[in-house]
């Protein structure tokens, strides 16, 4: 038998021994991103097909509106992850097409007044809002008036979710250093994974049950996408090179499998998507059960792929 | 250090010829390379002094660069013939002496018992007066000989001077008895010379190389490592002897991956094949070989066969390397060693290689070794120093008698027993006793029954724990020091001068001397008030120009004949005037004429032979408080054979203690599981494990061999302290 | 048109690191922090062993994924020889460009932007060889220009068989290894 021994001189903080650039905040960050592009995706989806003007639709307006709160999260925590906060300005001074981490900054910038104005185009009752703001709800009237600009506003919404949920991919697979994110079908599954968070997360606040099986029945269908999108990853990255069969080793049998197979695949994916299916053939009741674990799936796949994927490494020097 | 008269040399003839030879000695850049002042434009004002760095014992010509007042870096002189422009990492790194947070600051006097590093933080005159007072008093009630000074390098040189006037004669270095010693009593008895340091090997021109345990490129001896690299860009064939896989074996053609302990059975074996088939210079060996028939026959029973279940080393690759290392011959090099105080057999071990090396007939040729040549400085005229009457403490009836240096360890015995005569005062000056002698219990023994102890030192290092008196020196970036008047290939003076001004109350170490030579009524040893009257005399009495020397830090001599065919006289200062093939000064004193092969102890089952060595980022125990060198390495590890560990259910990174047969417990170490050594012992660099509490950043990172030794054994010819005799075992943290 | 490159004989390394300190000191690489670092790579089989010695930096890429990703062209190639560089005033400290890199060569300063080895151009602008060339005492090391062809790189790799770490990363790395 032989051996090989590699030792490295160097010890650089968050490099060595193994790469850890990135803790919660990028996860969290890409976690909100995938699910903000569902929200933008499902409620652009009822804005086109003109199901704004039935109001018992949550997604109309509280969608959007919380899309805009979690996507400010969500930045919040990206903020918080820059080294250097003060020259945080410098991503707006330039357009850098080679990199997907640029893109990500415009848009963000897009997706506001993209979320902004579809949860203006169905605002809830005078009641329920704290102040009157009447040039908004004439606003907004102007909107539903016009219903070709409602649906192309709710296909921009749809566009432009389907773009950031594939940038959240995009961000990883494009650090081709690390093998397990350098997967062409990376995009797809946080793409589809935030579609799952999303419809889980509607379906939970649903105040109707029609609204919440709609939302259940799209829920089972993503998750099903989600694993064989999952499996196709998976099997993609396995069969690139002995590299990227090293890293996806990582989850399937290594540091990360316990986390890859309990969380992700089983409390994230199959056991909320056998739930749900007895749920909506009426089985079994629709609870907030199934879609927490969804959207907590959701959040450590996220976690998952960012931490194993800085472990996973071109050569062997870190010891996989 | 060697009384052995040498040839002096010719002057320069002044500054023309050291500009000539820096024209010459300037590497050729691939670009233009005189932009440096257009960098420092750029990058603030820089100034550069020249100086000789001081990280290790090599004396290498440096250059530092102050920028803006404060010390930046530190490069290679191009002009000095040591270093030829690059420093080793240490040297590089030296910046970190000067910044180094824990250095000592202020004289300290002892306020609790010794070895508690409890101080009070005294000024300098109280500390030298209660210094002198206590010597004083040593020398009324036991005569001046009754102090004694350990010093380490040429920092020491004005304290020397200071003890030969105060009238005693026990000044020792560790670097005898403790480290080459052995090595130069062996080349001693065969050439009737020393290998001397810097070693005369003549590496860069060697076309066979042969290593063993020496570990060059582990080992940072500049000009040693850099000539090493040359031999390896010419081609030569290198062959390595360890039972560890070093970064020299790693260059080797042949890699003999020997049994510790039984090198001198292969250097036997080895010269059998050479005498058995005829392979050796017999017109030198006719010329200049005494008693080689007497020789041959004692080594006719040491056939490769016989070495083979000694070593481990099969009889065929015993007899290939034999055969490579005599096809090169003359220019076939068995290096020496420098730290070979191993076996308790080392001085007729190293006669086994200058043996072996006058077969080859490498003495005075090319390749082989080299004569060194020096430049005619002359001393400062002092008065005589006073005769002692009792004569050196440490070797009483010449027991040890080859030692021609004095025996650290043997200084240690007297302050223990009181025999030949008490030893009452310590100074020790850049040497960690704690670190360099064996069984540290009879050092501290030794310490308890002394009167003064004082340590002049940068750091607080363990011996400076168990002073009464810490004096802090200056770093070497901070003081002058004494000329250095290299024997080298190339002759030339080279002068240490301060950088920067020390950041505390710290003082050089000619200061010191000189203080404490007023002190005791010694004022008409030092006539000049500053190092610099003393050396514009020096200077300017051998013809030199000091302001030159300042400026360049380098007086280089002209080339000197290195070897017998540039017309070297082949003189051997030996009893027969010859080569000793046999040795009747052995048969004298009831040795063995020709060395002897015996047996080494295997280790207990259960334990594993420690052995030790250097790292290229740091000089023995005093570089761990160097905060640029600590950076490349913090700790050391215990390598042990990936088998044994694996056996051991260790892995790398895992930290356990090491165990000796008595007992002692090492510090936490890091355990690296490796390919490269042997089953049978393991490996640790040497100098870390530091315990005190004024190394704060150095203290309890990694483990110390030194503490682990308590069992040596002690060479008979000239009382060296054998240290690779210590087993260990492993012991896991509960 | 330059393009720099080095070329490092792993014969003559011995790994003793003074690249490292010469970096550092040169530099004023802050303390924890390496921009170039040694690596040993030992194949075989006690005693039939095979040790590669390595000193490692940026490779300073023709293909610099580092640049590619970077979202506010802090990280740039420089006209100069292709030295790829990071202006510390542009980085916002994303560390897209530390995960993007094969070699890891890169790291976040503790003033917060991503740093790396820079060839040491403001020494190279200037005539001198970079800290680490000019300090080496095996002389291991050789700096020079892949676009002259009377260059030492070049002589070296023409005549000699060499390799570059990682090359199946496709960034086209500026480093060689002589072996």
């Amino acid at each position: 038998m032989t051996t090989h021994e590699i030792t490295t001189t160097r010890m650089n903080p968050m490099i060595d021994p193994g790469m850890h650039i990135w803790g919660w905040e990028i996860p969290v960050y890409l976690f909100l991103g995938g699910l903000v592009a569902g929200f933008m995706v499902i409620s652009g989806y009822f804005l086109f097909s003109g199901r704004f003007q039935e109001s018992r639709h949550v997604t109309c307006f509280r969608a959007p509106l919380t899309g805009l709160i979690l996507i400010s999260l969500g930045m919040f925590a990206l903020f918080l992850d820059l080294e250097h906060k003060l020259y945080a300005w410098r991503l707006y001074t330039t357009i850098k097409i080679a990199s997907p981490m640029s893109w990500g900054a415009w848009i963000l910038v897009l997706v506001y007044p993209a979320m902004a104005i579809m949860a203006l185009i169905h605002l809830p009752d005078q009641k329920h809002l704290p102040i009157r703001v009447e040039f908004l709800h004439k606003l907004s009237q102007s909107l539903r008036s016009h219903e070709g600009l409602a649906k192309t506003i709710g296909a921009i919404n749809m566009l432009g979710g389907a773009i950031l949920g594939m940038y959240t991919g995009v961000l990883l697979s494009s650090l081709g250093a690390r093998p397990l994110w350098s997967s062409s079908s990376l995009w797809l599954l946080f793409l589809v994974s935030g579609m799952s968070a999303t419809a889980a997360f509607i379906h939970m606040v649903a105040p109707t049950k029609a609204e919440r099986e709609l939302l259940a029945k799209a829920d089972n269908g993503f998750l099903s996408l989600e694993l064989f999108v999952l499996a196709l990853y998976l099997i993609g990255l396995a069969t690139t090179s002995d590299v990227h069969a090293d890293a996806v080793r990582l989850l399937i049998s290594g540091t990360y499998a316990p986390v890859f197979w309990i969380f992700v695949i089983g409390v994230g994916i199959v056991i909320p998507l056998g739930i749900q299916i007895l749920a909506v053939n009426h089985k079994v009741k629709h609870t907030s059960i199934p879609p927490l674990m969804v959207i907590a799936g959701g959040l450590i796949l996220r976690f998952v792929i960012v931490m194993a994927g800085q472990h996973s490494h071109w050569s062997n020097a870190h010891g996989l | 250090m060697n009384s052995i008269s040498r040839r002096k040399f010719l002057k320069i003839t002044g500054t023309s010829a050291g500009a000539l030879a820096a024209a010459r000695a300037l590497p050729s850049l691939p670009f233009a390379n005189d932009a440096l002042a257009a960098l420092h434009e750029e990058q603030g004002e820089v100034t550069t002094i020249p100086t000789y760095c001081d990280i290790c014992f090599w004396k290498c010509g440096a250059i530092a660069h102050v920028k803006n007042g404060k010390l930046w870096k530190v490069e290679g002189n191009p002009l000095d013939p040591l270093s030829r422009g690059r420093l080793c990492p240490r040297g590089t790194g030296g910046v970190g002496a000067h910044y180094d947070p824990d250095r000592l600051r202020s004289p300290l006097i002892r306020r609790s018992v010794r070895g508690d590093e409890e101080w009070t933080a005294v000024t300098w005159d109280e500390a030298l007066d209660h210094i002198a007072e206590k010597m004083l008093k040593i020398k009324e009630q036991y005569g001046p000989e009754a102090v004694a000074l350990f010093s380490h390098g040429i920092g020491g040189n004005f304290l020397k001077h200071t003890f030969k006037a105060f009238g005693s004669p026990n000044i020792s270095a560790p670097s005898f008895a403790q480290c080459r010693g052995p090595r130069d009593v062996g080349f001693r008895l065969t050439f009737g010379e020393d290998v001397s340091s810097p070693e005369r090997t003549d590496i860069r021109n060697a076309k066979c190389l042969t290593l063993i345990g020496s570990h060059l490129g582990e080992n940072m001896h500049n000009t040693q490592v850099q000539e090493f690299a040359d031999a390896i860009e010419a081609g030569a064939s290198i062959i390595v002897v360890d039972p560890r896989y070093s970064i020299a074996a790693s260059k080797a053609k042949y890699y003999l991956p020997i049994k510790p302990g039984t090198d001198l059975a292969l250097l036997l074996a080895w010269m059998n094949v050479i005498v058995s088939e005829k392979l050796y210079d017999a017109d030198y060996i006719a010329q200049y070989g005494f008693s080689f028939e007497e020789f041959s026959q004692s080594i006719a029973q040491n056939t490769p066969e016989w070495a083979y279940p000694e070593t481990g080393i099969k009889p065929e690759l015993i007899r290939e390397t034999a055969r490579e290392i005599a096809r090169y011959r003359p220019a076939s090099l068995i290096h020496p060693g420098r730290h070979v105080t191993w076996y308790g057999d080392d001085a007729q071990r190293s006669r086994a290689i200058a043996l072996l090396s006058a077969l080859l007939g490498n003495w005075g040729r090319k390749g082989g070794f080299y004569y060194p040549v020096s430049m005619d400085l002359p001393g400062y005229p002092y008065p005589p120093y006073p005769k002692s009457e009792k004569g050196k403490v440490d070797n009483p009836n010449q027991k040890y008698p080859f030692a021609h240096e004095t025996i650290t360890t043997g200084i240690r015995e007297a302050t223990i027993s009181g025999e030949p005569y008490p030893i009452k005062g310590w100074w020790v000056y850049a040497t960690n006793l704690f670190h360099a002698l064996p069984n540290e219990q009879d050092t501290i023994r030794a310490i308890q029954n002394l009167d003064l102890m004082v340590v002049v030192d940068v750091i607080p290092s363990e011996i400076a724990g168990w002073a009464d008196v810490v004096l802090p020196e200056a770093t070497y970036l901070e003081r002058h020091d004494d000329l250095n008047v290299e024997w080298f290939r190339d002759p030339f003076i080279s002068i240490r001068q301060p950088v920067v001004k020390a950041p505390d109350d710290q003082k050089p170490n000619w200061w010191i001397a000189r203080e404490m030579a007023n002190r005791l009524g010694l004022e008409s040893y030092y006539p000049w008030e500053d190092i610099e009257e003393y050396m514009q005399f020096r200077l300017e009495k051998g013809g030199y120009s000091f302001d030159s020397l300042k400026e360049k830090g380098i007086i280089l001599g002209e080339r000197q004949p290195n070897y017998f065919d540039e017309g070297v006289p082949a003189e051997f200062p030996t009893p027969s005037g010859k080569i000793e093939f046999y040795s009747l000064q052995l048969t004298e004193h009831g040795h063995d004429p020709v060395p002897v092969y015996k047996k080494p102890d295997d280790p207990p089952p259960g334990y594993f032979r420690l052995l030790y060595g250097r790292a290229p980022v740091h000089s023995f125990s005093r570089t761990q408080s160097n905060r640029v060198l600590m950076d490349m390495m913090n700790e050391n590890e215990i390598w042990i054979n990936a088998d044994i560990a694996a056996r051991w259910e260790l892995k790398s990174g895992d930290r356990i203690r090491l165990k000796n047969e008595d007992g002692v417990l090492s510090n936490l170490i890091k355990v690296k599981a490796t390919e490269r050594i042997r089953p049978d012992c393991v490996y640790m660099v040497h100098g870390f494990g530091h315990t005190s509490k004024g190394l704060r950043f150095a203290r309890g990172r990694g483990a110390s061999d030194s503490q682990l030794i308590t069992r040596y054994k002690v060479d008979p010819l000239m009382g060296g302290t054998a240290m690779n005799l210590t087993f260990v075992t492993f012991e896991r943290e509960a | 048109m330059s393009r720099y490159a080095m070329v490092i004989d792993t014969k003559k390394c011995v790994g003793c690191m003074d690249c490292v300190v010469a970096c550092k000191t040169e530099n004023n690489v802050p303390e924890g922090y390496n921009r170039d670092w040694i690596v040993q790579d030992v194949m075989g089989k006690f005693p039939d062993l095979h040790m590669e010695i390595r000193s490692e930096r940026c490779n300073h890429c023709d293909e610099p994924p580092c640049v590619h990703c970077c979202p506010t062209g802090a990280s740039h190639v420089h006209e100069r020889g292709g030295v790829v560089l990071v202006e510390h005033n542009k980085c916002i400290g994303c560390k897209a460009c530390l995960a993007s890199c094969p070699y890891d060569a890169r790291f976040i300063h503790p003033d917060g932007y991503a740093d790396k080895c820079t060839f040491c151009i403001h020494r190279v602008e200037v005539g001198l060889l970079p800290a680490c060339v000019s300090v080496c005492p095996t002389h291991c090391m050789y700096f020079g220009n892949l676009d002259d062809p009377a260059s030492d790189v070049n002589k070296l790799l023409n005549s000699r068989s060499h390799h570059a770490v990682l090359p199946e990363a496709g960034t086209k790395p500026h480093i060689f290894y002589l072996t």
